[in-house]
This record gives structure tokens, C-alpha cells and sequence, in this order.
């Protein structure tokens, strides 16, 4: 095989990591804040359900996960799947997994912000939601960006998991590459690939934590 | 015109009557300063007119415009809606300032009347420049809390609550967490407001301020209003526990 036709599978894999990375960061942000708003609800049945599930997701492991989801529609249900459900069945593990740590994150977030901030808001009169999204959001976002920054981190090597259902992402593509020329030389290049993506996202995440710094974490007194 | 009214307000919090059968009127233009120990159910009582705390027995009003009325025997607070309004006649300045943190000393300070009053934004930037002015804090428009002193915080937090132009302002020791030199800029604004004859409320332990910024001083005590006068009647009152509070003052 040669070195450009190893290249250009291993970047095909990445295109797979990558879009894998992406959706489930766009799912389970937001789902992990309505997580979130359930974990913290005054009805026990939605804070209970939505605290079993939490601790479900965070308490098994996601390889197990992704083997439940893969798997669960032809043993429970007789249904067979397409090949292409490989993918769909990662994306919605990853955002499943994700998005009730997540959860945890913005709940700590939210909970540590100072009380004074919700009277003084209904003081003048802001609505509920206003209150949240002008108010109180903004500042649990600064407060929690370094924690999401290291789940951010952690989905990038977590995303070659979906190996284990055969979706074709990178580390998936290294395996059969090594297996087909005899040589590690596959997994040092996706290695690589894995540390340049690493390196790129959490650049632009610093980046985000810079430009939150703009007030200090603590009002004055 | 009488601005504010409770009658007979009572709250209990874990089956201590914290304030007892409280009744007071403000009428328009009046300066009322609060005074008496700590624990005796000052912040309490402004908590209940600010909507932040539920009363357990008796009414208030704002423009004769009642919170609580009459409903099937017992007393109710009016809709959430009606609610809305009523709070659209007061401001409060919180004792530790609560500006949100992550605005600006401008964006404080004009948020509110554009997004909860919906009102222009050019003409909101205009009577907020103003209002920064009057409180000295030109050149900081664009600060951070977290860049003010105190004394700047609590005066941006008087701005911000004027600039929704209520109809009467609360003040809760709006100078208990500050230096003595700062604690007099930020009485000096509220004095400038009184000249004004802005109707305001004021618990405060600064008796020399209260005495000559004052209409009527009230003085609590566990729970009930002991005593109440204009400075002049409050300082030579004949009650006991009025002359006992006060002779704390005067000792130091
Ligand atoms: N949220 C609360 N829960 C329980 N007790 C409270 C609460 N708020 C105030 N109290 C009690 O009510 C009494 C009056 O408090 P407060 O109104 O803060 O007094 P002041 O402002 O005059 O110092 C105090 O004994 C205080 O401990
Ligand atoms: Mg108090």
C-alpha cells in the first residue's frame, strides 16, 4: 500500500472522527442543559428520572453504551440495520453519554451562582427566562468553560470507541491498515492526527476562555 | 398621595414571628429611615414589600393599588401579572450592591428598561449618561463591578434602580459594607435625592444621616415598630427602649 493511499484512508477515517466530534457536541451541549433543568426540577419524578439516567450514563461504560444502542434494535426488536445505522448508532450514543456529564457540569455551574443575582433581577421586573438567559447563563458559562474544555478534550479520544461497532473513523481505518501492511506505521500517523486535533481544539478553547475572562469571576466584595 | 402601604404585616420563618403586626405609610415625596438592632426584622419587612418574600398575614399597597386582597374569606396576593406592575413602582438597593457581574456599569444600568420596559435605547443611553453623572461615576461607564470600590458598586446600583424610575426606593444599609469615608459619597447621592424629594425608604445604622436626611424615622425592635417621629421627636422620645438603642449611638 502506499504512503498516499494510507494518507488518504486515514484522512477519510478522520472526516468520520470528526463529524462524529462535531454532532455530538452539537446535540448534547444543549441536551445536557434541559438534563440539567430536569436534574434541578422541584417535580421528584422528572429530578429523579433525570438523576438515575445521569448516573446510568456516567456509571457504565461508553463502550457498553454504544453496544446497547448498536445492537438493541435486533435483539429487542427483531429489526435489522443497515450498515449506516453504525454511525447514527455512535452519534447517538456519544451524545447520550455526553450530554448527561454535561448535565453535571452546567448543574454545578448554575448552582454556584451567587442568589443575589436572581433577586436583583426580579427586583426589576426581568421574566424567568430572561433571567436565565441574559442573567445567569453568561456567567455559568465563563464559570464552567474549563470543565467543558477537558470533556471537549476527552470526546476526541473517546470518538475512536465507534470502533468497536465498526463505524470507519480513524483509529478503525488504522487497525485495518496495520493488519493489511504489517506495520504500526498506520497508528503512529493517526496518533499524530489525534494529537494535531487535540492541539487545534484546544487552542480554540483557550481562546473561548480568554475571551471570557473580560469581567473577574467574583462581583466586587 | 400615600405611595406605600402595609398593614399588619406578619412573617414567620420556622415558627418564629419575626415581625409582628407591622403597619406603615409612606406618602409621596417622604424620606422614612428604618433603624433599630440587627435582627429585629428590617430587611425582612422590605423584603416583603419588594415581592421577594412572601407576607404571612396583613396587606400592602403601592399607589393604592393593593397586593394582596380579600378572596374567599381569606387574603390572597394578586396575579402574577398584576404583580408585574406593582413592581414596576419600586427599586431596592440591596445591601451587598447584587450588580450582575458580567455587565458593564452601563449595561447595569440600561438593561433592565430595555428589555423589561421595552423602552428606546437612545433614549435610555441619554438618561443614563445622566445618571452616571449625578452619581459621579463618569469615566466608568464601561468598568466591570469587579473594577468598582464599594462605594461605586452601591452608587451604580442606586443608578440602576432609578433608571426604571420608580415611584419609591428602598435602600437596605446601603452603606453597612463600606469604609466611613465611602459611606459618604453614597450618603451624599441619597441626600441629593431627598432634596429631590425622591419618596424613599432607608434602613440604615447611620443615625446622624438619618437625622438630618429624614422626614420620619422608625425605630424596630423584635419584630414591631417600638417607636416613630420625626428626628427631632425620635431623639428626645421618652421610650425607654428608643433612648436605650439611641444612647448606644451617642456613647461612641
Ligand atoms: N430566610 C430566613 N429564614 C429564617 N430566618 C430568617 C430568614 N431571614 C431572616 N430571618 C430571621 O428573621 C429575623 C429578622 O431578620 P432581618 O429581617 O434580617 O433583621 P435585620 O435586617 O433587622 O437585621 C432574624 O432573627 C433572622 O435570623
Ligand atoms: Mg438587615
Amino acid at each position: 500500500m502506499s504512503m498516499q493511499l494510507i494518507l488518504t484512508k486515514l484522512l477519510l477515517g478522520m472526516g468520520v472522527s470528526v463529524q462524529l466530534f462535531v454532532l455530538t457536541l452539537v446535540f448534547s451541549l444543549p441536551l445536557g442543559l434541559v438534563f440539567s433543568f430536569g436534574r434541578m426540577s422541584k417535580n421528584p419524578i422528572i429530578s429523579n428520572i433525570t438523576k438515575v439516567y445521569i448516573s446510568i450514563m456516567r456509571g457504565t461504560p461508553l463502550m457498553l453504551q454504544l453496544f446497547v444502542i448498536y445492537f438493541g434494535p435486533y435483539y429487542w426488536f427483531g429489526f435489522t440495520t443497515s450498515t449506516g445505522y453504525r454511525f447514527v448508532a455512535a452519534a447517538i450514543g456519544f451524545v447520550m453519554n455526553y450530554a448527561a456529564y454535561f448535565a453535571e457540569i452546567y448543574r454545578g455551574g448554575i448552582e454556584s451562582i451567587d442568589k443575589g443575582n436572581y433577586e436583583a433581577a426580579q427586583v426589576l421586573g426581568y421574566t424567568k427566562v430572561q433571567t436565565f438567559f441574559r442573567i445567569i447563563f453568561p456567567q455559568v458559562i465563563k464559570r464552567i468553560l474549563p470543565s467543558i474544555t477537558n470533556e471537549v478534550i476527552t470526546l476526541i479520544k473517546d470518538t475512536s470507541l465507534a470502533f468497536v461497532i465498526g463505524v470507519s473513523e480513524m483509529f478503525t481505518v488504522a487497525k485495518a491498515i496495520t493488519s493489511a501492511t504489517k506495520s504500526v506505521g498506520a497508528y503512529v500517523i493517526a496518533a499524530i492526527f489525534y494529537f494535531v486535533f487535540n492541539f487545534i481544539v484546544a487552542f480554540i478553547m483557550g481562546k473561548l476562555e480568554n475571551k471570557m475572562g473580560y469581567f473577574e469571576r467574583e462581583s466586587a466584595e | 398621595m400615600n405611595i406605600f402601604e402595609i398593614k399588619h404585616a406578619t412573617k414567620v420563618f420556622n415558627q418564629v414571628e419575626v415581625l409582628k403586626d407591622i403597619s406603615l405609610t409612606v406618602s409621596e415625596g417622604e424620606v422614612v429611615s428604618i433603624i433599630g438592632p440587627s435582627g429585629s426584622g428590617k430587611t425582612t419587612l422590605l423584603r416583603l414589600a419588594t415581592f421577594l418574600e412572601r407576607m404571612d398575614g396583613g396587606t400592602f399597597s403601592y399607589m393604592g393599588e393593593p397586593a394582596i386582597v380579600e378572596k374567599d374569606g381569606g387574603y390572597s396576593y394578586v396575579s402574577k401579572h398584576k404583580i408585574k406592575q406593582l413592581q414596576r413602582y419600586f427599586g431596592l438597593a440591596f445591601q451587598n450592591y447584587n450588580l450582575f457581574p458580567h455587565f458593564t456599569v452601563m449595561k447595569n444600568i440600561t438593561d433592565a428598561p430595555i428589555k423589561v420596559l421595552k423602552r428606546n435605547k437612545e433614549e435610555v443611553y441619554e438618561e443614563a449618561k445622566a445618571l452616571i453623572k449625578k452619581m459621579g461615576l463618569e469615566g466608568k461607564e464601561d468598568a466591570y463591578p469587579s473594577q468598582l470600590s464599594g462605594g461605586q458598586c452601591q452608587r451604580v446600583a442606586i443608578a440602576r434602580a432609578l433608571a426604571m424610575k420608580p415611584k419609591i426606593l428602598f435602600f437596605d444599609e446601603p452603606t453597612s459594607a463600606l469604609d466611613p469615608e465611602i459611606t459618604q459619597e453614597v450618603l451624599k447621592v441619597i441626600r441629593e435625592l431627598a432634596a429631590e424629594k425622591m419618596t424613599m425608604v432607608i434602613v440604615t445604622h447611620e443615625m446622624f444621616f438619618a437625622k438630618d436626611v429624614s422626614d420620619r424615622i422608625v425605630f424596630m425592635d423584635k419584630g414591631v415598630i417600638v417607636d416613630q417621629g420625626t428626628p427631632e421627636e425620635l431623639f428626645n422620645s421618652e421610650n425607654e427602649r428608643t433612648r436605650a438603642f439611641l444612647g448606644q449611638y451617642y456613647n461612641m
